[in-house]
């Protein structure tokens, strides 16, 4: 399951792979993990004072409820800001731009997962795994979902809250409308986060990986075997000007193999 | 309409008819008008052709549109659910439907908790501008004429309860009996909860349709319901309705109440105030 692009350049006794286990790749820039970050933390907020106001066992045991209303309120609109601000730089930028592009082989990633029949869908996900490039085409789909339902609830939201003071009037049928759409997608996120989380308590690296920014070379080559350093953009400074991370004790390791293709040793 | 600007260079116009595109408009889409461009396996930015399509751009844009028709066709989807849960609901023993979020009473509150009155330490004040003013335990409540009304909650977020069976004493009963002074124009209500507070003229408190509740769905009033007494103001909206009643003052003008102060309009008629036209109960 070799990836057929690129061929590793110097990928033998390279100073990085030379511990087989050690090299390391640089995955995620600062700006991308403060966004999902500060992200996850408005969302969590936002499930959390929505479910008290929407769950009625909740309701009784918390009260309060416009505390939780001004909580949820700002919440909400603190969601989308950390994309809108990260869009300045170009780490994030590349992020986004590799979510957004399906390939042919995220076609056939989706339509492995799809497969009846476990057998049958485990022959087709060993035969697309080759293809997975930085994101898979799980992660596409939930960085797409999640996008599309921040801007739902916040222009939901914003009708709920500011609709009645429109000039113009507002239709008491879009207000139940929005409370619905509102409401019912609010399930919908919950149930995709909590998927989420779900995938992510599977894969202990994967969780490093958005923690530091950093994961093993062999890890990125077993989950991400077609993530190429060439098809990522230009290597290295995540963050321009910002100064290196300063946890990232592996640079050299890091360097080395992210100006190649990250392809330690299989086996 | 932005200004218009000359063409750049490499830009065929058609002879100055109509304004050029925005000149950051790809090559690429602009030769394919419309959706096409969208469909195609290769999308051209800024000259350079980069892997893939946008398919999480389509999905972002997808839940865009159906969010807002959402929005526009929402209300009549609700009602729907609600005919099809409502049987379910009564049927479920589990308590796992009250769940959904469609239809059945929603718990607010206003405060972090709310203390448990009965029997024996429950009071309503009864003053103000009276002749003689009361302070009522439940037994003396429960010893006045109960009155009885089977009618709809609706709640100014939308949500509805249809045919609630509601019994207590009439408002109108219980200031006769304290004798409200011809200078009193409105009534305060205060919540035991400490902070919910509400108003009525009194023209819209001696309607016979406004209850001292005592009792709720075969039952006592429960404390999760604004018991051991609420008001029960049927023709408006559920924020009328104050929970865990404890205090009657009779005034000469109406002070907004607690949502009142918070933009709710003070005199909530179901379906001709806060910009609402559900049917009457």
């Amino acid at each position: 399951m070799t990836p057929s692009d690129p061929p590793p350049p110097a990928a033998g006794p390279s100073p990085a792979s030379g511990g087989s286990g050690l090299a390391t790749v640089r995955r995620f820039g600062r700006s991308t993990r403060l966004v999902h970050w500060t992200t996850a933390a408005a969302m969590g907020c936002c499930l959390a004072t929505g479910a008290v106001l929407l769950l009625p066992p909740l309701a009784e045991l918390v009260g309060r409820r416009r505390l939780v209303e001004l909580i949820h309120l700002y919440a909400g609109l603190a969601l989308p800001v950390p994309m809108l601000v990260a869009a300045a730089t170009t780490g994030y930028r590349r992020d986004v731009r590799a979510l957004n592009r399906f390939t042919a082989a995220d076609g056939a990633w989706l339509r492995a997962r799809l497969r009846l029949g476990a057998w049958q869908r485990a022959r087709a996900r060993a035969a697309v795994a080759g293809g997975v490039g930085k994101f898979n085409a799980g992660q596409k789909v939930y960085a797409a979902f999640v996008a599309g339902a921040i801007l739902v609830m916040l222009g939901t939201g914003v009708l709920l809250q500011w609709g009645p003071d429109l000039p113009g009037g507002f239709p008491v049928a879009w207000r139940t409308g929005a409370t619905f759409v509102h409401d019912l997608l609010a399930y919908g996120l919950f149930f995709g986060v909590a998927g989420h989380l779900w995938m992510a308590s599977r894969d202990p690296i994967a969780r490093v990986g958005i923690r530091t920014g950093t994961v093993p070379a062999w890890w990125a080559a077993r989950e991400h075997p077609a993530w190429t350093v060439s098809a990522d953009g230009p290597p290295i400074p995540d963050d321009p000007g910002g100064p290196a991370d300063p946890g990232s004790q592996d640079d050299s390791g890091d360097r080395a193999v992210r100006s190649g293709h990250p392809l330690p040793p299989r086996g | 309409m932005p200004p218009a600007r000359s063409p750049s260079p490499g830009w065929p116009s058609p002879a100055g008819t109509s304004p050029p595109d925005p000149p950051d408009r790809p090559a690429g889409s602009a030769a394919a008008p419309g959706r096409s461009g969208l469909l195609r396996n290769r999308v051209f930015t800024g000259g350079v052709a980069s892997e893939g399509t946008p398919v999480g751009r389509r999905i972002v844009l997808a839940m865009l549109a159906l969010g807002a028709a959402g929005v526009a066709v929402g209300a009549r989807a609700e009602r729907a659910l609600e005919r099809v849960i409502d049987p379910v609901r009564r049927n479920d023993p589990t308590g796992l439907s009250d769940l959904l979020p469609v239809g059945n009473f929603r718990y607010y509150s206003v405060t972090s908790s709310v203390p448990r009155l009965g029997p024996a330490d429950y009071q309503l004040r009864v003053h103000g501008l009276v002749d003689r003013p009361r302070t009522l335990t439940l037994a003396d409540l429960g010893a006045m004429r109960q009155t009885a009304l089977v009618r709809d909650f609706q709640c100014v977020t939308g949500w509805r309860v249809g045919n609630v069976h509601w019994s207590g004493v009439l408002l109108s009963d219980l200031l006769a009996e304290v004798g409200v002074r011809p200078t009193a124009r409105a009534l305060t209500f205060r919540s035991f909860d400490g902070s919910y507070t509400e108003s009525l003229t009194l023209d819209q408190a001696t309607r016979p349709d406004v209850l001292v509740a005592l009792r709720m769905i075969d039952g006592p009033v429960t404390h999760d319901h604004g018991g051991p007494v609420r008001l029960y103001v049927a023709p408006m909206y559920g924020y009328k309705s104050i929970k865990w009643l404890g205090e009657i003052e009779a005034v000469d003008h109406v002070t907004p109440g607690y949502w009142e102060e918070r933009g709710y309009d003070v005199d909530g008629w179901i379906g001709r105030s806060n910009g609402r036209d559900d049917d009457p109960v």
